[in-house]
């Protein structure tokens, strides 16, 4: 119920929620993209400097 | 809205990285180095004279400290990563009326080390190098598609309302095993393997100390700006 409350009075003009919307997917996909890059990227320097790392996470390394 | 993901993200992966490296050049890199001894054949396990046993003990830490820096390094990115994931993920939470607090980030730590290790180490376990495996690609997919439905179900499990929900989630998160990993049809292990256990045992416990900090310190200093705005 508190929560509830909590929505109604968080509740904002379209605008803002879209900017929310963008900010949320923008972190998302810098996130995925540096986990690409220290994870799974194939070029050999990446895969050479991460080589460790990804062993000690248990990432699909070579 | 991206300022308090940036800020959570960044603080959280670059503390929890500084102190995941320092764990793992404690307890991974010894047993990682110990690995590629055997790796290179300068070790041999089950030598031709016929003995069964093989020399135990890692070589020095100190003899490559670029090597273990740029480790470090990666992992500092790593978590950062896995912060931005968690600190939209905390954003969503929030717009959608749940409160993030630190208790229930130890908890969104918790979901990261089952969805992101623990679920995938169950087909593809944490491997020393040298191990023969099948094609990496293949394995990636695997291991991504583990995440992926492993992430969904325990959001699911969370988030969702009703008994479909539970249902969908066991669904998905059994279905990457059913499937099954990828897997040679032979074993071609040049290891001890008390060594492979201990590394896959260790590279579990390492990242779900780190993981469970992760959501810790990420979700204090979410729910700090949250109430701060």
């Amino acid at each position: 119920m508190k929560n509830d409350v909590k929505v109604i009075a968080k509740a904002q003009p379209q605008s803002r929620i879209d900017s929310d919307l963008i900010g949320i997917a923008t972190a998302a996909l810098l996130g995925l993209f540096l986990l690409f890059a220290a994870g799974f990227a194939q070029a050999t320097v990446l895969h050479d400097t991460a080589h460790d790392q990804r062993h000690a996470m248990a990432f699909p390394c070579h | 809205m991206l300022k308090h993901i940036l800020t959570s993200a960044v603080f959280a992966g670059v503390a929890v990285g500084v102190l995941a490296a320092a764990v793992q050049l404690w307890l991974m890199t010894p047993l990682l180095l110990e690995g590629e001894l055997f790796e290179t054949g300068a070790r041999v396990h089950f030598a031709a004279d016929g003995s069964p046993q093989s020399e135990a003990g890692p070589p020095s830490l100190m003899d490559e400290p670029v090597r273990h820096l740029t480790t470090a390094g990666f992992g500092i990115v790593t978590f950062t990563a896995f912060g931005f994931l968690m600190a939209a993920g905390f954003a969503l939470a929030t717009r959608a009326g749940h409160v993030v607090t630190p208790r229930a980030g130890l908890i969104w730590g918790l979901c990261g080390f089952i969805a992101v290790q623990l679920a995938p180490a169950v087909g593809l376990s944490p491997e020393l190098p040298g191990t023969v495996a099948p094609e990496v690609e293949m394995r990636q997919a695997w291991w991504l598609g583990t995440v992926i439905a492993t992430t969904v179900a325990l959001a699911l499990i969370a988030f969702g309302r009703g008994t479909l929900s539970w249902i969908i989630a066991t669904a998905l998160i059994l279905a990457p095993h059913i499937v099954g990993a990828p897997h040679l049809d032979t074993y071609y292990g040049v290891a001890p393997p008390e060594l492979s256990a201990h590394f896959a045992a260790r590279s579990l416990g390492t990242s779900a100390l780190s993981w469970c900090l992760l959501g810790l310190i990420a979700a204090t200093v979410w729910s700090h700006q949250e109430e701060a705005s």
